[in-house]
């Protein structure tokens, strides 16, 4: 609950920032994470600017996962730091929302309550959070799934609960780890045009991993290229950071053919090359 | 023509396989049975009837139904005693399993502390402690309760510590960044997910019950269904000692017919799930 009204109090100093400098959304500066004590990424440094999806882009096994924990609050980095909106929030939880590949959604809630998770653990009765989740889902396209246990949705159809769900956190931050990677590619498109409307529409803050060069094209504004080989004790990096020139929105990407212009091909070229392939 | 004739060969192949596509029908799964448990008793009267094992040794289903609704009215009074101690000792095993549960859960400790003596527990033979438990606790109903807990906890603690522990860790790293607290985290996702195993295991409890208490009342009391028998058995009535087994059975099985009404009850997603699986 506390770190809920410090959220708050974050939200409003960065407001009244905002006119003078352009703060990060969220920064990490030098960050070093372990896993299982073998260092698996060092000297990582990156910014996402408010209201932008960016994607971190690398191999898979190249750390991935454990810097997103670490942005995330799960785990406290053995060096460095993570500030939100300039503030540290090094080790804290909770900070920032996230969402996985795996949506999470339990077994035992209906879609509604699992919506409402969030606002229930944060102390709200539990009337008070169905009555704000509601209106909400329909928005999600979800308005029809209200009552319905998660086992009787479509797996797009249960990713939007979940990011629902997320959105229901009451974070502007959200951290994506390979969302849509559970999906078949048609679904895939589908969702992801779909999450980048979302998030265009609510101005969220994302940053999304992903093992995919043409999603981050697809999706972003920005693509921060990981490399590295942890498992042979070589921690991974920031290789480079690769700006997409967009043609048109994120949303608009796969119907408008984002694919085949020239713009996509020439970031795709870079961030492979980065990725060393 | 030329149709019909490709087609002769494979027809009566495949109407051969349609009946067994989705498995049994619910009629086959319930008549198959049925006639099974009804040939067994008709070969049992025939046996008797015709005299190839003496009366006296095995009375006869009939002879059996006989002393059934004869000596009802004993039989009965007598269960009630089996049933009060069964329960009783049930719910308590069922408390203390829950109790050392979720504590092993919690305190690592606490679990390697006492794993060991758990098993070791189950390892006592009933007929040898039971009657010790009479010699300390009298004649009345306390030591068969005290004994019915030592069997009926077990496997609830077990399948409910393997339960917990089967909580995708995802999911409690979500609730964290949701700000939930453990208890929260306990009942929004550790108990969720212990609930089908921890039916498993109160099912072979419910069972344990019954058996436990017949046992203990064998070795000494002044009423219940081992009471009965061991006086039956004395006068060589043993048609109402089949009579008294056929009771056991029966409250046996609405026990755990009873356990899975709750478990319906309890678990209404599941049914969702199996038949979206």
């Amino acid at each position: 609950m506390a770190g809920r009204d410090d959220m708050t109090a974050t939200n409003a100093d960065a407001a009244a920032g905002a006119g003078a400098a352009s703060v990060p959304a969220l920064e990490a500066r030098g960050l070093e994470a372990s896993w299982d004590g073998t260092p698996v990424v060092a000297d990582v440094s990156l910014a996402l600017e408010p209201g932008e999806v960016s994607c971190l882009v690398g191999r898979s096994g190249c750390g991935k996962t454990t810097l997103f924990h670490a942005l995330a609050g799960l785990t406290r980095p053995t060096a460095g730091q993570v500030l939100l909106h300039g503030r540290e929030v090094t080790g804290v939880p909770g900070s920032v929302s996230y969402m996985l590949q795996k949506d999470l959604l339990l077994p035992n809630r209906t879609i509604l309550d699992n919506v409402c998770l969030p606002l229930l653990l944060s102390g709200m009765p539990k009337r008070a959070a169905r009555d704000k989740a509601k209106p909400l889902l329909s928005r999600f396209g979800l308005e029809e799934c209200a009552d319905r246990w998660p086992s009787e949705l479509s797996g797009g159809m249960r990713q939007r609960a979940a990011l629902l769900r997320t959105y229901l956190m009451d974070n502007d931050v959200v951290l994506l780890d390979e969302p849509f990677s559970a999906l078949d590619a048609i679904t895939r498109g589908e969702v992801r045009s779909w999450f980048c409307g979302m998030a265009a529409e609510l101005g969220l803050t994302a940053l999304v991993i992903t093992h995919d060069v043409d999603e981050s094209v697809m999706m972003s504004d920005r693509i921060f290229v990981m490399r590295g080989n942890p498992q042979a004790h070589v921690p991974s990096m920031i290789c480079g950071v690769v700006e997409v020139e967009r043609t048109c929105s994120a949303a608009e990407a796969q119907d408008a053919g984002f694919d085949l212009t020239p713009q996509f091909i020439s970031a795709k070229a870079a961030v492979k090359e980065l990725l060393g392939s | 023509m030329a149709a019909s004739g490709t087609q002769g060969p494979h027809a009566p192949q495949r109407a051969g396989r349609t009946p067994r596509a989705g498995g049994p029908s619910h009629v086959r799964r319930a008549l198959v049975p049925t006639f099974t448990i009804l040939g067994l008793i008709a070969i049992w009267q025939a046996v008797v009837d015709f005299g190839v094992i003496q009366r006296f040794l095995l009375p006869s289903p009939t002879d059996v139904l006989s002393a059934l609704v004869g000596d009802w009215a004993l039989i009965w009074e007598h269960a009630q005693t089996t049933l009060v101690e069964s329960i009783a000792g049930l719910l308590i095993g069922v408390a203390i399993g829950f109790v050392l549960a979720v504590l092993m859960d919690r305190f690592e400790g606490f679990y390697l502390a006492m794993q060991p003596l758990i098993t070791l527990s189950q390892t006592v033979p009933t007929v040898a402690i039971a009657p010790l438990l009479l010699i300390w606790f009298g004649y009345g109903l306390a030591p068969k309760i005290i004994l019915i807990v030592v069997t009926t906890f077990f496997p609830v603690s077990v399948s409910l510590v393997a339960g917990f522990r089967s909580t995708d860790p995802d999911v409690i790293d979500l609730l964290r960044t949701m700000h939930a607290t453990d208890l929260q985290i306990f009942w929004y996702a550790k108990l969720p997910a212990a609930a089908d195993q921890f039916f498993s295991g109160l099912k072979i409890s419910a069972t344990y019950a019954i058996v436990g208490a017949v046992i203990s009342e064998w070795l000494g009391g002044q009423s219940g269904l081992g009471v009965y028998m061991t006086r039956v058995r004395k006068s060589f009535a043993y048609d109402k000692m089949f009579a008294s087994i056929v009771v056991v059975s029966a409250l046996s099985m609405v026990l755990m017919g009873l356990v899975e009404v709750l478990e319906r009850l309890c678990m209404p997603w599941k049914r969702a799930e199996r038949k979206h699986q």
